[in-house]
């Protein structure tokens, strides 16, 4: 099963200070153990809230775009990692394990094609997608 | 959603314990001596952490309460008496190792992983015994989920694990990295068991279900980790190359109800774009290291070929046969034949297909292989060859021993049948 981890932002991530070389290369030590240890699928840092944007929805056609920095610092993030592990508990094992001093880190399990079968139980939206799909494979033939 | 702590030790288990095997066969020079060992301070750890919780730093604690256990077990004369020899050396290396204990499990243990991959998949071994070592060793799964994983009864996997490690003591087999044309031997020794791994789930040869997931995913990580211990060695990045990209079509494989759903009608927009990149990524090192003609690094190359195209109308068909005719070069086989005559039916139409497809009816080894008269069936089909097409797709049926593509290979067979009738 899959998980993201989800780190949470600071005031130092917020500012775009980047950590300093010793937590720097704890960082990379762990990194690298999740590699060998096959569970690493992805990971990546965010630049801080400030370079970010949010898009406020309201009815069927009404957006309106908010500017970055978001004050409610705690509550945004400034990093994630993909994981394939093969329990939650394997999960909350490797992040106990992650260098961190302070703070509180998130997992959150990705859904896989098992979960939706509650959603499409005849397949009936499936095969929807897959006309869909279809209709697009034809445009693009036509095309070439 | 609380944590149980039996299952907060297995999650532990699972991290710690190839590292803890690799590290004390080193020191016993005896898998299953080591591992009993490690078994025995799992059952310790079962006992203890439930109330005393899980310790700073598990991997150490299991390690020392392994050695102090097999010291204490080995004095007791409670172990063979063939084992003494061994009582011997941990007690000289617990003398010299000791106060390092922490730093040991710490330290860069790669090597010694990289000896016990390549002695649970020993040539020495049968086939299915060093599957089932792998597993239990390496993949820390358990005896009863390898079982269910292989749909066997879980007595004949114990069997199995046993036997295989009485047979690399009896052989006195060393716990070792050789060198040179030994070592890429043991490595395609080992390449060759993970890919039967991740196989097995990827399309199951027996049973109800048309995937289990479950096995990919070990062998996937099997092979992510040996990538980490042999970064050299460009079949390894082919081999992990060529699963990542099969995995990311697992969730378009099978439909909701379970039934299988052939690579060009499955909905490109469910495969798994994270396992593409680091697949493609994976064939990258194989060639930088010049390995690109290696036959695992051209079967990546293939599967990459299917992820590139966005539709399956985009399919470079004619890439695609010429690096069958390559990889039938390297590694010659009636499979990878057959499908390269698959790829020339795409390319260059049906009859051209067909063609190649009867020069291997009479291939013995393909006798009873349902993929044979399931292509013939299909270019059939394509050629309006309703009659024989029904036929080959039936015989197809009779031969696979998958439930659900013998339904679909039924429901194929029908659908000619009614076409037939109605041309008529």
């Amino acid at each position: 099963m899959k998980f993201m981890v989800i780190v949470k932002a600071n005031q130092d991530s917020e500012a775009g200070k980047l950590p300093d070389a010793s937590v720097f290369e704890a960082m990379n030590k762990y990194n690298e153990q999740l590699v060998k240890a096959g569970v690493m699928l992805a990971g990546e840092g965010l630049h801080p809230s400030s370079k970010g944007a949010r898009v406020r929805f309201e009815g069927p056609s009404k957006r309106t775009v908010i500017d970055g920095p978001f004050s409610e610092t705690k509550e945004l993030i400034a990093g994630f990692w993909l994981w394939e592990v093969k329990t939650r508990e394997e999960a909350i094992e490797w992040l106990k394990r992650a260098p961190f001093q302070e703070g509180e880190v998130e997992i959150r399990q990705i859904h896989g094609t098992e979960d939706f079968a509650a959603v499409d139980p005849t397949g009936a939206l499936r095969a929807k997608e897959d006309e869909l799909r279809r209709t697009i494979e034809k445009q693009q033939q036509r095309r070439n | 959603m609380a944590t149980d702590p039996r299952r907060a030790i297995e999650a532990v288990w699972r991290i710690e314990s190839p590292r803890l095997i690799a590290g004390l066969t080193r020191v016993v020079r005896d898998v299953g001596v080591a591992e009993e060992l490690a078994q025995d301070a799992l059952v310790a750890a079962l006992e203890q952490w439930p109330s005393s919780g899980v310790p700073d730093n598990p991997g150490a604690w299991l390690m020392t309460t392994a050695r102090h256990r097999g010291i204490d077990t080995l004095r007791r004369g409670a172990l063979a008496g063939r084992k003494l020899e061994e009582v011997g050396q941990l007690e000289a290396r617990r003398e010299a190792e000791v106060p390092d204990l922490e730093k040991a499990i710490d330290e860069d243990v790669g090597d010694d992983l990289l000896r016990l991959i390549l002695i649970s998949c020993h040539p020495i071994l049968s086939t299915e015994a060093r599957v089932a070592l792998t597993l239990r060793l390496l993949g820390g799964l358990t005896t009863g989920e390898i079982a269910r994983a292989f749909l066997v009864p879980e007595p004949t996997i114990a069997q199995r694990i046993v036997r295989a490690k009485r047979t690399l003591a009896e052989e006195k087999v060393p716990f070792e990295v050789p060198r040179g044309a030994e070592l890429q031997a043991r490595l395609s020794s080992v390449l060759e068991v993970v890919y039967l791994v991740f196989n097995e789930g990827y399309s199951a040869t027996a049973g109800d279900d048309w995937t289990r997931p479950e096995l990919c995913q070990d062998a996937l990580r099997l092979g992510r980790i040996l990538a980490e211990l042999a970064p050299e060695e460009p079949e390894v990045h082919g081999l992990v190359s060529l699963m990542e990209i099969q995995a990311s079509r697992l969730r378009a494989r099978t439909s909701p109800s379970g039934e299988p759903i052939l690579l060009l009608d499955q909905n490109r927009a469910l495969w798994d774009r994270i396992l593409i990149g680091r697949g493609l990524a994976a064939l990258e090192r194989a060639r930088a290291l010049g390995g690109e003609r290696g036959p695992y690094a051209l079967q990546a190359a293939i599967a990459a070929c299917h992820a590139r195209a966005r539709v399956a109308a985009e399919t470079d068909w004619a890439q695609i046969a010429s690096l069958y005719a390559e990889l039938a070069l390297r590694s010659p086989s009636p499979v990878v034949e057959l499908n390269r005559a698959v790829a020339v039916g795409m390319a260059h139409g049906p009859a051209a297909g067909l063609a190649l497809v009867e020069k291997l009816a009479q291939e013995p080894s393909l006798q009873g292989y349902h993929l044979l008269p399931s292509v013939r069936g299909d270019f059939l089909v394509k050629l309006g060859r309703l009659e024989e097409a029904r036929a080959e797709l039936e015989r197809a049926a009779s031969l696979t021993r998958n439930e659900r593509e013998r339904k679909l290979l039924l429901e194929r067979a029908a659908a000619c049948a009614r076409r037939a009738v109605s041309s008529s």
